[in-house]
Parts: C-alpha cells; structure tokens; sequence
C-alpha cells in the first residue's frame, strides 16, 4: 500500500476575496460625503445666487481693513506676549520661591478664567481707577479700546507661551548644559547658542498652535467696539440682515487658519530636516 | 419670566436647601445685607450665584453631546472607508478652524432663519426666537466634539489590535467589544487630553453671554453697569471662572488617579 500517491493535486488558484462592496462603514460614509458635497453646492448657489455687487462693492473693502485689524492685531499680541513670555518662563523655574509663585499665579490666572473675562476686567474694570490712571497720565492709553485689546491679548498669550518656552527648555537634555559648562561657556552663550536652538524646535509646533488660537481668539475684541474681521462682520450684518455676511466671514477665518497650519507643516518639515534618519 | 430652562418646583426647592451661595447654608449670608454681594433685593449675589449655575448647567450639558459627537466622528477617521474619514475631517477643519465666537453667532442667527423659513414653507409666517441656552449647547457641542474627536483618535490608535483579536477570540460581538473592552481603556487614555478640553470647555461658556445667556459674565456684567463698580464684579467673575477650573483640576486629577490604579 502506497503512502503517496503518483499524482500531485494540480495547483488551485486563491480562493477569490470575498470582499463586501458595501459595507455599513462605505454607506455611512458616500452618505455623509454626498451631505457635505449637497452643503458645499448650495451654499455656493446660494452665494452666487445673493451676489449683490453694490454691497460687495460698499462692504467688501470693509472687510479687508477687518481683516488687516485682525492680523495687526494678532502679530501685535504674540510679538508682546513672546517678549513678556521670557521672564515669566524663567521665574516659573527659578529656585526663588517667591518669584516661581508669583509666575505660577499669573499662568495660573490667565490661563485659568476665559480671555473675554479678562478683556472685560480690562476695558471696563479699569474704569474704577479712572482718577487714579488719570493721575499717572495712563488714562488716555486704557480708554482706547484697541489699547485694552492689545493689553489683555499679549498678557493673555504671554502666559500660555511662557508654559511652552518652559517645556522645550526643560525638554533639552540635561547633559547639553554640562557639556556647555565643561567648554567654560558662560549662561548667556550656552542659553543662546545651545539650548535656545533645540528648545525652539521642540517648541515650533505649540506655537503654531497658540498663534492659530489667538487668530480664533481675536475675533472676541469685536464685542468691545474694534473693528477687526469679526468686528466689520456684525456691522454689516446689524445693516443688511443678510445671513451670507457671517459666510464669508467664516471662509475668510478658514482661510487664514488652513493658509497659517499648511505654511507651518512646511516651516517644521524643513527646520527638522536634520533630524530625519 | 418664564425661564424654559428653569427645573421642576420641587427639584427647585431642593436645590435651593444646597445652594452654597445663597440658600440657608450659603456663605453670602455672612456678610452684611447691605452689601453689594448679599443675596436679597439690594444685593447682586444672587443674581451672581444663579449665573454661576447656568455656566455650570450649560457646560455640563454640553460635555455628553460633544463626547458622543466626538466618538463618532473618531470611528469614522480611524474607519476603513476613506469617504468616512475625508467626511470626518471636513467636520473637524471646520470647527476647529472657525473662531468660536463665530461658530455661536451662526448657529443662535442661523437657526433662527432656518426654522423660519422651514415654517414658512409650511405656511406659517412667525418671527421665533432660539433660546440662547440651546443654540449655546449646540454650538459648543459642536467645536467641543471636533476637538475631543482628535485626543480620541489618537487614544483609539494606542490601543493594541489585539484587544479587538482577543474580544473576538471570545466571541464577543462588535458592539460589546467596544463597550466592555476598548471604550474602558479609551477613556483611560484619553482622560488628560478630555481634563485640558474641558478646561477649554468651561471658558468657552462665556462667549455665550455675548447672545445673551445670563451666565456668570453677564449677571457681573449687568451688576458692574448698574452699580459703576466694574472693576470688582468682572473680578468676581474672573475668581468664579478661577474657582472651576480649581475644581476641575481637582476631579480630573482624582479621576486619572483613580483609572491609574485600576491598571496595575
């Protein structure tokens, strides 16, 4: 009796995939993909159908100021906070007891109540020392509504920037300032020279982050009479009544917000191009 | 007024007994009646108090809408079906992209006009007004779930396959694979990501005074106007906005202790 047979079986093909052309995940998503498609189509329809050259013609340039107000704004806000950022991010590591509770109160403080509390505290609140800032010749700064934004907004940022200068300097080794000290540098070459660079990349991403959030962010001095994108927006729409003004409000913002995330992948992905294997 | 949010008598009576502010226990009885902050006709603490509940009302409410929301659209990122995930993502651009403040005007005026040309198609002509509450909710639900979809995206991918192997290995269905295994660790992971947006959550709420939600900054604001004291209601305000982040501090430290444990 044979063991093994003469004949060997002849070579199959594979079993054919049994794949499902639709499934529940495929439906759900040509559904919700049609209902985005339908919304993008009507709106489009909808705004070139309410095209009104006349109102363009009146508020767009309104809208473009809006827009150089909000990014003046903006830059205004997180240069300021940056340069406030430092010595704050510096006593919130300093061994000094007293000057590491005091930073720590004020991160925890704006970052702990929302920026249009604080906006208020400012623009109305310092209205309860109007003799004592008139006194000092302040007065004439803090009754300017602009003033107050850029006041609050870069005090605002700064505490949130100084949380992120703080983790990419302590995120640097601790070896590269031993061997900083052991080539005899001094603490104003080594923080300059060694640490600054590689905490700066480590802390590009958050502030991508916190510009992207201020720029949302500054849409709030609207309600305290400056008239930024936001602002120009809810002026003309308290004229017109006409819903489309918050539309294109809104892709003006997506715009900047997509424009300003996209230019940072690329700011990262060419300043760590020594750090791909 | 009738104040649709406003809960049931009897609920409302309780709630009063444990009103900290201004109920029987409450440390605003401390001070003199004749203060600015008492609690009766003359003072604006309770005014302050009742603002504090709606801000705590509003974004309480919002946490489980934007949660759910927010787990959804993260099953359709991480899903296999690449228009789910490009649907997901528009969803996510947009909310993430617009500024807040924008995102609440649209939807308290945008829902306004809608449901009135939907009646209007139906053939009846009147003016409604959203309450501000609801469009509030809503427009909170909505950024809060685009941005709690991203911390639950990135909790789903650390989470091995072989949980989903071995609940299957089991036998145990999709669904409860899910609830009894996966969702569990999920909130584990995700619970620090959550604390911060909930963090976010919380100061988001204030925008909602600016369509006229009595909350905490507009019931201080209303007081800083009447009484020309500004600069110590928005204080007040600003320390009640202190004192829940405080707080949740305090719970999403506890809670994170609290799964930790569970872990070892």
């Amino acid at each position: 009796m044979a063991y093994v047979t003469d004949e060997l079986i002849p070579p199959a093909p594979p079993p054919t995939e049994d794949k499902k052309r639709w499934t529940a995940a495929s439906i759900a998503g040509a559904v919700f993909l049609a209902l985005w498609f339908v919304a993008a189509v009507a709106m489009a329809a909808w705004l070139v159908g309410g095209w009104n050259t006349e109102r363009v013609v009146q508020y767009g340039p309104k809208y473009l100021s809006g827009l150089v107000t909000t990014i003046e704004l903006v830059a205004t806000c997180i240069i300021l906070g940056a340069i406030i950022s430092i010595p704050v991010a510096f006593g919130r590591m300093s061994n000094n007891r007293i000057l590491s509770t005091l930073s720590y109160a004020y991160v925890y403080f704006f970052r702990g109540t929302p920026l249009i509390a604080q906006l208020f505290l400012i623009y109305y609140g310092l209205g309860s020392f109007r003799d004592e800032l008139d006194a000092i010749g302040l007065w004439v700064v803090f009754r300017d509504a602009w003033n107050c934004a850029v006041f609050a907004f870069s005090l605002n940022t700064a505490a949130y920037q100084a949380e992120i200068l703080r983790g990419a300097i302590q995120s640097v080794p601790r070896g590269q300032f031993e061997g900083a000290a052991s080539l005899g540098l001094g603490r104003i070459v080594t923080m300059r020279k060694v640490i600054f660079p590689q905490a700066m990349i480590v802390a590009l991403r958050p502030y991508g982050n916190e510009i992207i959030l201020m720029i949302k962010a500054s849409a709030i001095v609207s309600i305290v009479t400056v008239f930024d994108l936001m602002g120009e927006t809810r002026r003309t729409y308290s004229r017109t009544f006409d819903f489309q003004t918050y539309i294109w409000a809104a892709i003006f913002y997506l715009l900047i917000v997509e424009a300003l995330r996209n230019v940072w992948v690329l700011l990262e992905k060419r300043l760590t191009r020594h750090l791909k294997r | 007024m009738n104040d649709p949010t406003a809960p049931p008598l009897a609920v409302a009576s309780i709630l009063d007994m444990l009103d900290p502010f201004c109920g029987p226990v409450g440390f605003l009885n401390l001070i003199p009646e004749s203060s600015l902050l008492s609690c009766g006709a003359t003072g604006w603490g309770d005014e302050i108090a009742n603002g504090f509940f709606i801000t705590l009302c509003l974004s309480l409410g919002t946490l489980p809408v934007g949660l759910i929301l927010g787990f959804f659209i993260a099953l359709g990122k991480l899903s296999s079906s690449r228009a789910l995930n490009l649907s997901a993502n528009i969803y996510t651009t947009i909310f993430r992209g617009l500024p807040e403040l924008l995102t609440i005007f649209m939807i308290y005026f945008g829902l306004q006009i809608g449901l009135r040309q939907l009646l209007l198609a139906f053939g009846i002509e009147e003016a409604i007004e959203i309450n501000a509450f609801v469009a509030g909710l809503i427009a909170l639900s909505l950024v809060f779930s685009a941005y709690a979809s991203e911390v639950l995206t990135s909790a789903f991918q650390a989470i091995p396959a072989g949980q989903y192997e071995g609940g299957a290995a089991l036998g145990l269905r999709g669904g409860i694979v899910m609830r009894k295994i996966i969702v569990p660790q999920l909130l584990r992971i995700a619970l620090p990501g959550l604390g911060n947006l909930w963090m976010n959550l919380l100061k988001d709420t204030a925008l909602i005074s600016v369509i006229g939600l009595s909350d905490i900054l507009r019931q201080t604001g209303i007081a800083a106007r009447v009484t020309k004291e500004p600069f110590l209601f928005f204080g007040i305000g600003c320390i009640l906005y202190l004192f829940l982040a405080m707080l949740s501090s305090i719970v999403t430290n506890w809670l994170e202790n609290r799964y930790k444990q569970v872990e070892r």
